[in-house]
């Protein structure tokens, strides 16, 4: 692998950039791998990294139906936290933001991991205590947490609606190491550094069946042909019931849309990444200048990438009531990506009763903040034929055990997650 | 935005209703038990393709209007009743 | 060029009698109406206007449309300040300031064109290769410095002063776009009967036709004639950004913006809604780029454009044109040019000598076929262009101010392609074309039907075949444009000139024909790679005259056609879309509707402290003069307590449930059984989801054998409606039940204390209130005041109490009569916070215990639970994990120093510990205790723990507070003064 630095950039500047090498590799798929996964996007690429780099399994290959990166890992709002309350989350996602915190130079690939902070704000007493258990669990289990007051909030986000609010801010729930990254450079780099320890990605491969004999996995048919595996795991999510179909399997979730939306380029306006409580409502500053903003679901099961306008007029509603001056600013583009919605809110990275096929799914609409640790973690768990303390809990037995990890207190309503 | 045909009220705007899932699992008997229970509740079929689904009309005639939608498209083939059965097209 | 009038002496679409004063960048200049910002400045002799976004380069108007990369401005001053506006759509009117953007420390001396100089150094994705080191620089050193550099224009900080206005619309036929083609369209659509709405993004309803001076007479007179229908309506200034749905687009208006002055009660921009049976997409063309070094300086103009300023807006652009064209279209650009006054024109044709350049010849005019421009001389304005013969070396200098451009045309397929459209590629004029859709068609330029007389036949087609399938007859047959004067709209491919320089595939994001071959050469080769790595049409004009261009470039370094690697993904929205237009009036206090109940203004009057409870405002506490909020509610609270209060409970839900089988059907959805409940009685209820966790709690009364009143919590009211429809409908639709919200037509309070029977029995008639009369959990008609009332004896502080409800209309006279009664008792007004302190005390659940995290279980509550028969949520609540004997329980806390605050949110511990062993979900002061500290709290092993002690640790607040787990019940857990 060519490492990149600015000297190097200086380097192929004097021969006019002719000379920069491939960033991975376009292989053949080989007739048979140790360990596929399918699924380009930066789960899947980040469990190849993982496998190869902590467990010395580099005979893998990452299949990927179109090009790397183009499902949820490029259709995201780019943020990264781990404040979760439950103790099954909020290890997991501060264990995944631990790997975002060295994942420049552990990658060679600026992911422009960014941390910014992100504030949830609340509008009530009982939000404003919802939230001090949910900081209060973080700060117990080692995680950064700050709980603001209003004069507090102020301060950092002067921009909010203070005088004239529907529901008056009453304060904010801080994670100061939480912010943004590049979400397509995550995909880049994962790649590059998976494809230098020998990974092959395979694009344009797309599963159509998953292989087993004796209730075992033997490989996976593709559009390119069958390929032969000891392991295979699925990390598609968006489409994870359909491929997990393949292999029999009848799964808790529901494919739901969510949109996205970036205004035109500004200046410098919002620093930090601000949640409102009073609606679903989140947004950003990209380092190019656009706002980055989201909001809740549209609320019905949906393969499409694309959404409907009451859910817009009623995120943008959110954003204007939470910060006034948005108002006149104009809004570039939308998108939608396919959500797998669990039953509870929280992933699946688990085994399954096929042997030999593992699970990544279940993201909700909470996977980008989750890619480094969710890929390590998988790796670790098809490496090992068992998880991670981090992520025993994600399984699907869960359900049927009344073990679910529903921070929401939502109930098994996924479009209501 | 869909345009659902509510079989009391007519044509009308998605934002009317309220989605309320897949409207393939059905209740099984209170003392089938535990298992299924969990698969009335928690797992689904998922399909990229023609569902069948509930969608209550809220702000209309609170009726729950049985929905044969495509989740690719979002072609709506067909409405009903809670109680109507309605045929699903093949692909 | 000074001293010359930029601006002729007649034509076009302008009012030369009427003058418009505005600045730009602090100068003033003038213009007339029908003048854009673009046309106006154009006329002042202005040539720059703008700096890239990258690099900095000086960039002058490129385009006369929303299409526009370069000219973007800051439009208004101060709380209207509205940054990235396009000078070429822009309307002037008297006042409008506008300044550049993204320069500093002016446009013309721009400090960061620096970054132009290091330009070899920020190739495509320069950034994912370096700043990496060391790693803390990149959010202290790094980030900042990019941040700073990036960006367009500057918000405006203020809240927007302006207002918008949201709008539905429904049509059988929506025509997009005034040109011929929609025009045509409209009419014949109209004129067959359908309902036609018809929306043009302009202000002026033409679009190519107002370049048309021979076709003005047609334009007149089929406006005329749309006008005239009164089955048609004409939005101009509307912009169709998006289309969703089952034929539901997105449109936006523009109400004010061209206005000196708004009238009041009048939104600045309006955002539509509209439902479309057919659509007819007549968005006509966009002119296409060619990338050759130095494309983006001022002075290089798309041809079409050229033509407009002189042909709409009566401005050359100017004296000395260059036009480097591959079609025939462009070449009217150098007539009107040259008609307009213009001194010289230079064809630079593409193409070998062909039919037009000979006509051209004929004419006079200069052309130099199968030549291609390789450069352009010129820094904030230009004055040569650089011209060879294809397939040789060196160039010749042709001297020139003006050099147009037309690579040809791609139909605006936007909207067709958000709808799922296939696109095809249609090689005759080298782009891509929509293919068939229901309900949809595309007319004239929008689907590659170039030329007025083409385009008009084609859209009257399409508008009579949408009418027809709405239903509608054919209608009149009406004069179109002949198709004589229609150039041949073929195209010679031509997407790059290779020659040294920076050739601009998207010129406001800076991206080169280079960078899309090194974005190939790294493996970004698939178009939404390439587009991702260089940022390729991610600008605000998202790639409309130079996207292809840039697929093209790709295509060749790939080795393949075009067509195979395609476009990016069209998204949302055509143009941007002002934001507060489609938020509309839910802003601010309009965010949600406020629920008030019946009694607020008593409450309001009385001094209430108000707290928001979902949509709900309700009395949090009233506060007497001097006292502090605890003040007040420990004075409410222990009013209940020694003598009695008066609560307005009107919020929660209350449903009247009626029918043979409503005591099945609620024995089905709750755990209790109700059917066996009396008449006259009510009962506690807890309602679970199907999951086993706990829903809702409420009491329920039977008021006859076959009728019900149910109460639920407020936060779940509606809800519990849902659930019950649910149930009713889908899963036991045999059961013979009906039921109604009745929240709104009840209004009801609740009279607590040991003095409750002394001040009811003063209000109430016609009701004997003793234990026998009417017992605890008992129900019975009474009047008050000569109203009539529900009486219910049931509690939720703990005390003797009666909740009284009324018919809403009587709420006032109600309460205020049941004052009257307890004036002698000392009876006190409380509110939510005195209640919340009085149910904490007695031990009972509210919303923070019903969170959806807890079972009946683990708040005591599972001994309600009948024993025989189907219940919701009966099942799955006995799953190993929620019948763990490990999941936290319900306790009480109390601070060990009672004048140590325990706070909500806290968790317990062990001393010194950091395990989390349940947390603190309800806090108070006493009354009971003397105004200690207590709580609620749900904990590991609870029942076991009660007499130890533990920390209720608040690490937010770096606070650990020993608290002392006792029983939930605070007061009286025998439950004797209820009964009293």
């Amino acid at each position: 692998m060519t490492r990149y630095s600015g000297l190097r950039l200086l380097g192929h500047a004097l021969s006019g950039h002719a000379r920069w090498p491939r960033a991975w590799r376009a292989p053949d798929p080989k007739p048979s791998y140790d360990v596929v996964i399918i699924g380009g996007g930066g789960h899947g690429l980040a469990s190849a990294y993982y496998l190869a780099k902590e467990h010395g399994i580099t005979n893998v290959a990452v299949v990927e139906k179109g090009p790397i990166g183009l499902g949820n890992t490029g259709r995201n709002t780019t943020i990264v936290r781990s404040n979760y309350l439950f103790p099954e989350n909020n290890h997991f996602y501060e264990w995944s933001l631990k790997l975002w915190e060295g994942l420049e130079q552990d990658l060679n690939f600026n992911v422009m991991m960014s941390q910014r902070g992100v504030l949830n704000l609340f509008h009530s007493d009982s939000q404003r205590a919802a939230s001090a258990r949910r900081g209060n669990s973080m700060r117990l289990n080692g995680i950064d947490a700050e709980l603001l007051d209003r004069e507090q909030v102020k301060a950092m986000v002067p921009l909010l609606d203070y005088d004239n609010a529907r529901f008056p801010v009453f304060g904010g729930l801080l994670q100061r190491r939480g912010g943004t990254a590049r979400h397509d450079a995550v995909a880049w780099g994962f790649a590059r550094a998976a494809d230098a320890r020998g990974v092959d990605i395979i694009q344009h491969c797309e599963v159509t069946g998953i292989r087993r004999e004796g209730g075992r996995v033997t490989g996976v048919e593709t559009t390119r042909g069958f390929i032969g595996a000891r392991k295979v795991g699925i990390a598609v999510a968006g489409n994870t019931s359909r491929v997990a179909a393949m292999a029999g399997l009848r799964l808790p979730i529901e494919s739901h849309v969510l949109q996205a939306f970036v205004t035109e380029g500004l200046k410098p306006l919002v620093d930090m990444v601000v949640t409102f409580g009073a609606g679903h409502f989140y947004i950003s500053q990209s380092d190019k200048g656009g706002l980055v903003f989201g909001g809740g679901l549209d609320g019905y099961n949906s393969y499409a990438q694309r959404g409907s306008l009451p859910t817009v007029e009623h995120v943008w509603a959110a954003g204007v009531a939470m910060m006034p001056c948005l108002s006149r600013l104009r809004v570039l583009r939308q998108w939608g990506g396919v959500m797998d919605m669990t039953m509870d809110g929280s992933p699946l990275i688990c085994r399954t009763p096929v042997e030999g096929l593992y699970l990544n799914g279940g993201w909700c609409y909470g996977g980008f903040k989750a890619t480094p640790g969710s890929g390590w973690c998988f790796a670790h768990t098809i490496a090992n034929d068992a998880p991670h303390r981090f992520n025993a809990a994600m399984t699907i037995e869960r359900f049927r055990e009344g073990r679910a990890i529903d921070e929401r207190g939502a109930g098994p309503y996924p479009w209501a997650q | 935005m869909h345009l659902i045909d509510c079989p009391w009220c007519g044509p009308r705007d998605e934002a009317e209703f309220a989605y309320r899932g897949d409207a393939t699992v059905t209740r099984p008997a209170p003392d089938a038990g535990i298992d299924a229970f969990y698969d009335y509740v928690f797992t689904r079929a998922n399909p990229r393709g023609w569902h069948v689904e509930w969608w209550h009309h809220a702000a209309g005639c609170r009726q729950h209007v049985k929905v044969v939608r495509h989740t690719m498209t979002h072609a709506i083939a067909a409405t009903g009743r809670a109680t109507d059965i309605l045929e699903v097209p093949a692909a | 060029m000074t001293g010359r009038a930029f601006r002729i002496a007649g034509g076009g679409h302008i009012d030369r009698s009427r003058t418009v004063r505005f600045r730009f960048d602090g100068k003033e200049h003038s213009g007339h109406p029908g003048d854009t910002l673009a046309s106006a400045l154009l006329a002042a002799g202005v040539r720059l206007v703008g700096r890239s976004f990258k690099y900095h380069r000086p960039r002058g108007i490129y385009s006369a449309g929303p299409e526009e990369p370069n000219a973007l401005v800051e439009i208004g001053t101060g709380a209207r300040r509205t940054p990235n506006t396009r000078m070429t759509t822009a309307e002037i009117h008297d006042g409008l300031v506008a300044e550049s953007q993204n320069r500093w420390p002016s446009l013309r001396f721009d400090a960061m064109a620096a970054t132009s100089v290091a330009a070899r150094l920020l190739p495509a994705g320069f950034y994912y290769k370096t700043f990496m080191w060391p790693a803390s620089f990149w959010e202290k050193v790094y980030e900042p410095m990019i941040r700073r550099a990036a960006g367009l224009g500057r918000a405006a900080t203020e809240p927007d002063p302006d207002h918008y206005e949201a709008a539905h619309a429904h049509c059988d036929v929506l025509v997009v776009g005034a040109g011929a083609a929609g025009l045509a369209a409209a009419r014949a659509a109209g004129e067959a009967g359908a309902r036609v709405l018809l929306a043009e993004q302009d202000f002026l309803l033409g679009g190519g036709l107002l370049l048309e001076p021979a076709h003005e007479a047609w334009r007149g007179e089929t406006l005329a004639a749309i006008i005239a229908l009164p089955n048609v309506t004409v939005m101009p200034r509307t912009t169709v950004f998006g289309y969703y749905d089952h034929n539901m687009l997105g449109a936006l208006e523009r109400v004010t913006d061209h206005l000196a002055t708004a009238p009041d009660h009048v939104p600045r921009q309006r955002s539509w809604t509209i439902r479309a049976r057919e659509v007819v997409l007549a968005t006509g063309a966009d002119e296409r780029l060619v990338a050759f070094p130095d494309n983006d300086r001022p002075g290089v103009m798309l041809a079409g454009a050229a033509r407009a300023y002189v042909a709409r807006f009566g401005v050359v652009p100017g004296r000395r044109v260059v036009l480097f064209t591959n079609n025939d279209a462009a070449y009217a650009t150098a007539d009107t040019l040259l008609a307009a006054g213009a001194d010289s024109a230079t064809i630079v044709d593409f193409r070998p000598f062909g039919t037009a350049a000979a006509a051209a010849r004929a004419r006079g005019i200069e052309v130099l076929p199968g030549s291609e421009v390789i450069g352009v001389d010129g820094g904030t304005s230009l004055y040569a262009v650089q011209v060879r013969r294809r397939g040789t070396w060196g160039s010749t200098q042709v001297p020139a101010d003006l050099l147009c451009v037309s690579g040809g045309y791609s139909p605006a397929v936007h909207l067709a392609s958000q709808a799922r459209t296939p696109l095809a590629w249609d090689a005759r004029i080298a782009a891509f074309v929509p293919g068939e859709a229901a309900r949809q068609r595309s007319a004239g330029g929008a689907r590659g039907v170039f030329g007025i007389g083409a385009a008009a036949h084609d859209g009257a087609a399409a508008g009579r075949a949408a009418a027809i399938a709405t239903g509608c007859r054919v209608g009149s047959e009406f004069v179109l444009p002949g198709r004589n004067g229609d150039a041949d709209p073929t195209v010679m491919p031509c997407w790059e000139i290779a020659a040294p320089g920076k050739a601009f595939v998207d010129l406001q994001n800076d991206v080169t024909a280079a960078d899309i071959r090194l974005a190939r050469q790294e493996g970004y080769e698939h178009i939404e790679h390439a587009k991702r790595y260089t940022t390729h049409t991610m600008a605000t004009d998202q790639g409309k005259i130079g996207g292809l261009v840039g697929a093209a470039v790709l295509a060749e370094a790939r080795g393949l056609p075009v067509e195979q690697v395609g476009i990016p993904t069209y998204r949302p929205y055509v143009t941007p879309v002002t934001w507060g237009a489609v938020a509309a009036h839910h802003v601010g206090k309009a965010f949600a509707p406020i629920r008030r109940t019946m009694l607020h203004d008593w409450h309001v009057r009385n001094g209430a402290d108000f707290m928001e409870a979902g949509l709900w405002l309700r009395p949090g506490f009233y506060p007497q003069k001097g006292e502090s909020p605890w003040d007040s509610v420990l004075r409410e609270a222990r009013a209940v307590r020694r003598a009695v209060g008066i609560c307005d409970v009107s919020t929660l839900g209350k449903i009247d449930v009626q029918g043979k089988d409503a005591g099945v059907f609620l024995d089905r959805l709750y755990m209790n059984t109700f059917s066996t409940l009396a008449i006259g009685k009510a009962r506690y209820g807890i309602m679970l989801r199907e999951d086993g966790m706990v829903f809702d709690d409420g009491t329920t009364t039977r008021l006859a054998e076959d009728h019900f009143f149910v109460t639920t919590t407020t936060a779940n009211a509606a809800r519990v409606m849902e659930h019950m429809d649910l149930y009713a409908q889908t899963v036991w639709p045999d059961l013979d039940v009906q039921y109604c919200s009745v929240t709104d037509q009840w209004a009801s309070m609740s009279i607590a204390g040991p003095k409750a029977r002394s001040t009811v029995a003063r209000a109430v008639a016609g009701l004997d209130l003793s234990n026998e009369g009417l017992p605890f959990m008992g129900v019975a008609d009474a009047t008050v005041a000569g109203c009539p009332v529900r009486v219910f004896r049931i509690s939720f502080s703990g005390e003797l109490a009666y909740e009284i409800a009324t018919p809403a209309g009587y709420a006032l006279a109600v309460w205020e009569a049941v004052l009257a009664a307890g004036r002698a008792d000392g009876i006190v007004p409380y509110g939510v916070e005195a209640l919340g302190l009085l149910r904490i005390e007695k031990g009972h659940v509210a919303g923070s215990e019903l969170n959806g995290h807890t079972t009946a279980r683990d708040l005591g509550l599972d001994r309600m639970a009948k024993k025989r028969g189907d219940f919701v949520g009966r099942v799955l609540a006995e799953r190993p994990g929620l019948v763990d004997p490990g999941r936290p329980t319900f306790v009480g806390i109390r601070s060990v120093d009672p004048k140590r605050q325990v706070r909500q949110g806290a968790h317990l511990v062990e001393p010194g510990s950091f395990k989390s062993l349940g947390w603190v979900s309800s806090v108070t002061r006493s009354v009971e205790l003397g105004d200690a500290w207590i709580g609620l709290a749900l904990l590991t092993d609870g029942k076991a723990r009660i007499g130890s002690r533990l920390v209720a640790a608040f690490p937010l607040k770096d606070e650990a507070v020993e608290v002392e787990i006792v029983s939930p019940h605070f007061i009286d857990p025998e439950n004797a003064r209820v009964r009293a």
